[in-house]
């Protein structure tokens, strides 16, 4: 019964696929069929996925063994290898299958209402988006249930395309299209390391598929084979590479510039992008390959993940704090998160990155989509604004053009204020989703993720537990700044006056991730947790633990080992409290005035740190530095290619171009005097030689006639002279060469 | 049979009825005296056609026969030549032989 559900997983990656397909071939200029086409598709997904999930967790997954794979078919051949393609279900891939599809469905219905469907400003690229998101789910879906490393890049590939459409698309404007393809290029960045990390892996255990790479003894010989003659092992270099994939895609440290452009793109997109799909599949990546990581013990490229996801957690929670475009505080905190779950791998926190992965899609999925709607109810007020003041002005009679508004800046938290009265199904979910982000302890689903995180962090890597532990603070005061900003207070422009509560189909997706941002932390309570702890029992643990345990030892004393220990919940708690206070100390006691500067802005002024705050607000620069590094690099080196290939290479071409003349004039002499020469000979001798043809038929006659005389001597002098043949032959052969002799000495006088 | 005229004399007769013939084909300039040189050739054979008939197979009727097919052939060969000659005569209003040299390498 179970298996043929597990067998069927396959399928859930199809229906999307099959649902944009459908939309870009048939539905496109029907828009109902076209969101119906998409929801549908993710509601199949869904439908399987969530069977997938359960036969998973109720029964032990593939008969007692850690992991479900399907029977295989073979799908590429290349020289004798044949990579074969399967359904691989473990712990980690049901739990995402669980999540994925969820949130896809929820941002998907979403979309209905955010891009104005059944409205005059219904966007005109309306089943596109669909489609695309369509797409996007496909690769996250696919890259979750297949069962090698392949398959995982090349759906990554499809979200990497996924995510450049997405991104530019209102591609309008200049700043969308560039965000893309920034996108586009710095993920290129990692996906060359994940490649060249894969390209090592193969030859090192000759096969892709996750059974083949976890298999005790492929671990054991990456781990003890040094790799080119250093002292590092392949392992380490491996998961090096493949991390290298992961820093793109999770956008950690050096290339996390791509992530806060992508605010450019429709709010539903950034909710797929940084919740469900895109980022996550870079952090499933590292839980994916994590027996690669783990393979040595305490290798150098556990403490590199750890430190890079550790100071991308503190590095962009700083940064949040001094943007005031909604979104891009929001996409700041998902570089911030993903650090946690990067750090939390890094220091072997399996359990907990993973479940953290979980809870932050699906509040920041909340988050997002909550963003989409306040920054929708802001486009509704503006437009409402803008009639308003076009009647006005024609009842006047004067004909200049009405306030235009189109300076107006939607996505400014500077501009909102006062929202909480006006959308009040979006500011309670917001706040359950921004609590979750700050870790509000307790009731939201964040504070048991990030509370596993700290907890191992403080037992194993104090370091990491500190720098975790301040980004926690920083997190809850940028998130609590974001909430008083847009909701609290008195509405800042008139715009936000006017902004009214978006439609159903977009607040319900809100409520309903709303309680699973507070629900889903019951699945992961730790068993010694005080009070609660043990009333419902730490499932998530014991199922996703299965994974780890049974493929590596990891010699780790695992959570349920030993006793509560109240140090770390109480310390990062304090922090997140003080966060959330100082947050509401600085915005929310007193709301912030139309036309004030930011009050941090102020503060930092005061103290002569303007120019500190200057450089978090544009992000400490790193955009003008890669552009003034490696944008202008590759632009001279282009540079360099070009003089090169003018001056080398065409020069060469050159060269051979004065061969070929060269050698032209030898064909031109040479050869075509040879075949000119034949010409020329046959010429004279057809000039010579007509000379016989008059065209009158008497001259031919005449030497027919002297023929046949000739012949008729020749013929009495065999008869009669026999005895002198010999020498009237030799006499007459003089003769004709004599006139021969004699015609040519002719002709070449008169010629 | 009469003995007086020898076969040597009818084929000598021939003979300068035949170079009669050439010299006319090979020297005239209009077209029709060199076709009637022609057929002085063609008679100047029948000439020796029918004299070996008479002095050497006279039961044997071969000799009037092949003289009878060259007098058809001697007809057909003139009217065609005629013919030919009135042709260029239209075309290119001359008969002289001189002038017709189309075929000129």
């Amino acid at each position: 019964m179970l298996i043929p559900i597990l067998n069927l997983a396959w399928l859930i990656p199809l229906f999307p696929f099959l649902a944009s397909v459908a939309i870009l071939l048939f539905t496109y200029r029907n828009r109902k069929w076209s969101h119906r086409l998409a929801i549908g598709g993710i509601s199949i997904s869904f439908v399987l996925s969530q069977a997938v999930f359960w036969a998973a967790v109720l029964h032990p997954v593939g008969g007692g063994e850690q992991a479900f794979e399907s029977t295989l078919i073979h799908w590429l051949s290349t020289g004798t290898e044949r990579f074969t393609l399967g359904v691989y279900i473990d712990p980690a891939t049901a739990v995402m299958l669980f999540m994925v599809p969820l949130v896809c469905l929820m941002i998907f219905i979403y979309s209905v209402g955010y891009m104005n469907l059944g409205t005059p400003e219904v966007d005109p690229r309306y089943s596109r988006l669909f489609a695309y998101l369509s797409l996007l789910a496909t690769g996250m879906l696919g890259s979750v249930v297949f069962n090698n490393l392949l398959t995982f890049f090349i759906f990554w590939e499809i979200m990497d395309t996924c995510a450049y459409l997405l991104i530019g698309f209102w591609y309008e404007r200049k700043s969308a299209y560039q965000a893309g393809l920034k996108t586009f290029l710095v993920t290129r960045v990692g996906d060359m390391f994940f490649l060249l990390g894969l390209v090592l892996l193969y030859s090192e255990v000759g096969s892709l598929a996750y059974r083949d790479i976890f298999n005790p003894e492929a671990l054991e010989h990456m781990a003890h084979t040094p790799f080119l003659g250093t002292q590092w092992s392949m392992a380490t270099v491996i998961a090096l590479l493949l991390f290298g994939g992961t820093v793109a895609k999770s956008a950690q440290f050096p290339l996390h510039v791509w992530l806060p452009d992508t605010a450019e793109g429709p709010s539903p997109a950034l909710a797929l992008i940084h919740a469900a799909t895109m980022v996550s599949a870079g952090v499933f990546l590292i839980i994916r390959t994590f027996p690669i990581f783990a393979a040595v013990e305490s290798g150098v490229q556990m403490t590199v993940v750890a430190a890079i996801g550790a100071f991308t957690a503190i590095f962009s929670s700083i940064i949040a704090i001094a943007q005031n475009d909604i979104k891009r505080v929001l996409a700041f905190s998902t570089i911030s998160q993903l650090g946690y779950m990067v750090a939390a791998l890094g220091i072997g926190a399996y359990v907990a990155g993973a479940f953290h992965l979980i809870t932050h899609a699906f509040f920041k999925a909340l988050l997002f989509l909550g963003s989409g709607s306040v920054i929708h109810g802001m486009e509704h007020g503006r437009r409402e604004l803008r009639i308003a003041n076009c009647e006005s002005q024609t009842h006047v009679g004067t004909h200049s053009p009405c306030s235009p508004l189109e300076e107006f800046n939607p996505n400014d938290m500077l501009n909102m204020g006062g929202l909480a009265k006006r959308m009040p199904r979006t500011f309670w979910t917001f706040l359950t989703g921004g609590l979750a982000l700050s870790g509000f302890p307790l009731v939201t689903a964040g504070f048991w993720s990030k509370d596993q995180i700290m907890a191992q962090a403080y037992e194993r890597s104090p370091v990491v537990f500190w720098v975790l532990a301040a980004a926690a603070g920083l997190t809850a005061f940028y998130t609590m700044r974001q909430v008083c900003m847009t909701f609290f207070g008195q509405p800042r422009t008139q715009v936000a006056e006017h902004a009214p509560e978006s439609v159903p189909s977009m607040t319900v997706p809100l409520i309903i991730l709303a309680i699973f941002t507070v629900g889903l932390g019951w699945a992961g309570i730790p068993t010694h947790f005080p009070v609660i702890g043990g009333i419902i029992p730490n499932w998530f643990h014991h199922f996703i633990g299965q994974t780890i345990e049974t493929t590596i030892e990891t010699g780790h004393a695992t959570e349920a080992a030993h006793g509560f220990v109240w140090e770390p919940p109480a310390l990062w708690v304090i922090f997140a409290l003080g966060g959330l206070a100082l947050g509401w100390l600085v915005y929310g006691w007193k709301p912030m005035r139309a036309g004030e500067t930011d009050r941090v802005e102020a503060a930092m002024r005061k103290v002569w740190l303007g120019w500190l705050y200057a450089c978090l607000r544009d992000c400490f620069y790193f955009d003008e530095i890669y552009q003034a590094t490696f944008v202008r690099g590759s632009i001279l080196l282009a540079d360099l290619f070009y003089a090169f290939d003018h001056g080398a290479v065409d020069g060469l071409v050159n060269l051979i171009g004065r061969f070929a003349r060269a050698s032209a004039f030898l064909d031109l002499h040479v050869v075509d005097g040879a075949v000119n020469g034949v010409g020329v000979v046959v010429r004279a001798g057809g000039r010579d030689i007509r000379r016989l043809q008059t065209g009158r038929i008497q001259n031919y006659l005449l030497w027919v006639s002297v023929a046949m005389l000739a012949l008729v001597l020749a013929f009495l002098i065999i008869l009669f002279l026999q005895e002198y043949l010999y020498q009237i032959s030799l006499a007459v052969l003089a003769l004709v060469v004599t006139l021969l002799v004699i015609s040519v000495l002719r002709s070449r006088k008169f010629s | 049979m009469t003995t007086t005229v020898p076969l040597e004399w009818v084929l000598v007769l021939a003979a300068a009825l035949f170079c009669a013939g050439v010299y006319g084909v090979l020297s005239r300039r209009n077209g029709i005296a060199a076709l009637m040189g022609i057929e002085l050739m063609l008679n100047a054979v029948n000439i020796n056609l029918v004299a070996f008939w008479r002095y050497l197979e006279p039961e044997a009727a071969t000799g009037q026969a092949f003289a009878l097919f060259v007098y058809a052939v001697a007809v057909a060969e003139a009217a065609v030549g005629l013919a030919l000659i009135i042709a260029i005569w239209r075309t290119r209003d001359t008969v002289v032989l001189e002038d017709l040299d189309l075929l000129k390498g």
